[in-house]
């Protein structure tokens, strides 16, 4: 059913001294397909990304990139890609038009073409008249749009995206998307990283989820769900405003409960599994004293297929960024609370 | 066709690097004034020549005779007779008067004529005439000490003079008396012609050091700095060789240190009126490639070690202040203890200042510096050839 991969990966591992980054991980993308990496901070996500970029070598596996060899043709999985970074690869001093030369030379694009695809690009992002201004005059939003450009310069078959919206506002993070559908449509794989549920849900055909630098799931957003409503899972938050670490133990003892999240000092959100789980639930919340003032069933969303496939809440983990991070070395996400 | 690209893709490389840093106002103006403050500030710190001029000092009559205001009143007229004033004069009451006038930071030291000066002079002894000096601080100690040796030697040679030519007239003698006083008489000549001073001392190995410390720190600092803004990917990401990367990167800041150098050579010139021999530039120039060479390598070693620019900065300082105070660019070798001597031996950056400064003042040829040269190119080589695989490796770690 699918004719050709763009993407082949096989028992890949990275590791930094002891820190095992990338963790066994086998996976393929299909041709012209938006695959999304979702997981928390520190997951393996951008380390992923980075090997499959030929920015970092993989400590064992095997990898292909449209159809080149990530160890032994390098240079030809370079010419084939093109990455847009969490960190903006552009330089402040120079402007669009001289960066985005820069980067044509060196993929050595003839001139005609390089002010062909300058000219045509800008406009994509309608930013024709920023051609001759320096990038350090930009707003975030427009240095974002930029730094996307970049890397459909060269019409690579395959472009990675790490974070493409992290810390931008609504409305850019909005026209951002809409510019990755766009690429994707004319016909370019797109990878991203992201720890944002929605994100991943919205853009990708598919989606692996990651944690721990292994593959915990991978599927379609709509299949992901489905592992929730098969089990016959009930999603249900819960407001108790007298409630007790004690309470939560003896909730979370019970053999239907799939996972449990606790939001804050009240609220619960709980996956139960089968029929009766739900009654058992709240009959032992009954007799524990618990006072229920309110409960809403949800929808499983993608961040209960998180909390049941890992057993804990990625918000937990990926709440805040680490101050002092090594280069995709060994940060570890703080555990969840609750397990 | 690889190494065309090799190269081409270093051209592009440096071109940009050259085209971001001509940009940045800022740091082409301290291109300017770093050498600028560095010549000025090193250049003034030990005095230029051996003539004092304008030296405060008092002078102390203890003997208050006749014969001892004579002798105050031939310092007055030799001080001034000198053409250039050596001391400004002033009178103090007693010792302890020009002990405190030191104390005030008034005057360098004082000449005191002790008391029975004249009963001495008369019985025809060798007295003495002291002479006081700050000791506190030995720079300031070491000119009063000089000047007063000097006076002093003066007004004795001025009164055998007199005492020899009244002995000659006695022994119906022609004799010349100087020549009786002092019949030998120090002639000092350098080296090269022209009066030299510590700037010019200074100007060649400064040229020597930015230069080639734009090559050992320039190139790590720019690479770290692009890892850390994250622009490096970009470069890494795009099929571009690593080598292609630091040859880009080292050509950027060779041509960014010829810029300084030729800053550091006219400022030299022009303000501070070191002179140069014309005919040794091209093999001044020559020697700054062959320095610049030599520390390529250790240039990229250090790039491999530095993960960020902070570790980068830090890597520096601590090859730096070495080579700058060990190397004789500032402070003559030959004034170190043997220690510092020995460690200074071991610094390639020592053998390059020497080879330069040979060539720039004392006119020397490629002959005369050729041990300078063979130790700076086997170094380089070496640094190079330990540098590169080692560089390969870390940059996709």
């Amino acid at each position: 059913m699918i004719d050709k991969y763009a993407i082949e990966v096989q028992g890949l591992t990275k590791k930094f001294g002891n820190f095992t980054a990338v963790d066994n991980v086998t996976f393929n993308v299909n041709e012209k397909e938006i695959f999304g990496f979702l997981g928390p901070n520190g997951a393996g996500k951008s380390t992923t990304i980075r090997v499959l970029c030929t920015l970092a070598r993989p400590t064992a596996g095997d990898a292909k990139v449209n159809g080149y060899d990530l160890i032994k043709e390098p240079d030809r999985v370079r010419e084939s890609i093109g990455l847009v970074s969490e960190k903006m690869i552009m330089y402040e001093n120079l402007t669009a038009a001289e960066n985005l030369r820069f980067f044509g030379n060196l993929y050595q694009m003839p001139k005609k073409k390089i002010e062909e695809k300058i000219d045509e690009l800008l406009g994509l992002v309608n930013m024709s008249e920023w051609k001759n201004a320096m990038i350090k005059t930009y707003s975030t939003g427009m240095r974002q749009r930029i730094n996307v450009i970049r890397a459909l310069l060269t019409e690579p078959k395959v472009i990675f995206m790490d974070e493409p919206t992290l810390g931008l506002d609504p409305q850019t993070t909005l026209s951002i998307r809409d510019l990755i559908r766009d690429i994707n449509k004319k016909g370019t794989t797109v990878i991203l990283t992201t720890h944002a549920m929605l994100e991943a849900e919205v853009l990708s055909d598919r989606i692996a989820i990651i944690d721990h630098g292994k593959i915990v799931a991978i599927d379609t957003p709509e299949n992901l769900k489905k592992i929730l409503t098969k089990e016959d899972t009930t999603v249900f938050s819960v407001r108790i405003p007298n409630l007790t670490p004690s309470l939560v133990g003896k909730i979370q003892k019970l053999d239907c409960v799939a996972a449990l999240d606790q939001h804050d000092a009240y609220d619960l959100k709980i996956s139960a599994r089968g029929n009766e789980g739900f009654d058992r639930i709240i009959d032992t919340i009954r007799q524990d004293g618990g006072n229920i003032t309110m409960i809403n069933t949800n929808e499983p969303t993608l961040e209960d297929v998180f909390l049941s496939v890992t057993g804990k809440a990625m918000r937990d983990q990926a709440n805040e960024k680490p101050t002092t991070q090594r280069r995709h070395g060994p940060w570890r996400a703080p555990r969840a609370r609750v397990r | 066709m690889g190494i065309i690209k090799g190269l081409q893709d270093s051209y592009r490389i440096a071109f940009k690097d050259l085209l971001e840093f001509e940009r940045n106002r800022m740091g082409l103006l301290f291109l300017f004034l770093m050498p600028f403050f560095m010549l000025m500030m090193t250049g003034y710190i030990f005095p230029t020549g051996s003539s004092y001029s304008n030296i405060p000092v008092a002078v102390v009559d203890l003997d208050n005779s006749a014969l001892s205001q004579q002798l105050v009143t031939q310092l007055h007229a030799m001080n001034n007779g000198s053409g250039t004033n050596m001391m400004v004069l002033r009178d103090a009451s007693s010792v302890e008067d020009a002990k405190t006038l030191v104390k005030q930071g008034q005057i360098y030291g004082a000449l005191i004529i002790p008391a029975g000066f004249s009963s001495d002079v008369m019985q025809g002894k060798q007295t003495n005439i002291t002479v006081l000096s700050d000791n506190s601080i030995p720079q300031v100690s070491m000119v009063m000490q000089g000047i007063g040796s000097q006076i002093v030697s003066m007004m004795s040679a001025q009164q055998a003079a007199i005492e020899v030519q009244m002995l000659s007239v006695k022994a119906n003698q022609t004799v010349n008396p100087a020549a009786v006083i002092a019949p030998f008489k120090p002639d000092m000549q350098g080296t090269v012609p022209g009066n030299m001073s510590y700037f010019n001392f200074i100007a060649p190995g400064l040229l020597m050091m930015i230069v080639m410390m734009g090559a050992m720190t320039g190139i790590p600092r720019a690479i770290s700095h692009e890892k850390e803004i994250g622009t490096f990917d970009g470069i890494l990401a795009a099929p571009v060789n690593e080598i292609s990367i630091i040859l880009g990167k080292t050509i950027a800041q060779t041509v960014r240190g010829f810029v300084q150098g030729i800053i550091v050579l006219i400022i030299a010139i022009l303000v501070f009126g070191v002179t140069i021999q014309a005919a040794s530039i091209p093999l001044a120039f020559a020697l700054l490639f062959l320095g610049i060479f030599s520390f390529i390598g250790l240039g990229i070693l250090l790039t491999s070690f530095a993960n960020n620019e902070e570790t980068a900065q830090i890597l520096m300082m601590v090859l730096q202040f070495p080579m700058m105070f060990l190397t004789g660019v500032f402070f003559p070798i030959q004034q170190m203890p043997w220690f510092m001597q020995d460690l200074s031996k071991v610094l390639p950056l020592t053998y390059a200042i020497t080879a330069m400064r040979k060539v720039m003042i004392l006119n020397a040829s490629i002959t005369d510096v050729l041990p300078e040269v063979a130790l700076l190119l086997v170094f380089g080589t070496i640094m190079l050839l330990i540098a590169i695989p080692v560089f390969r490796r870390s940059m996709t770690r």
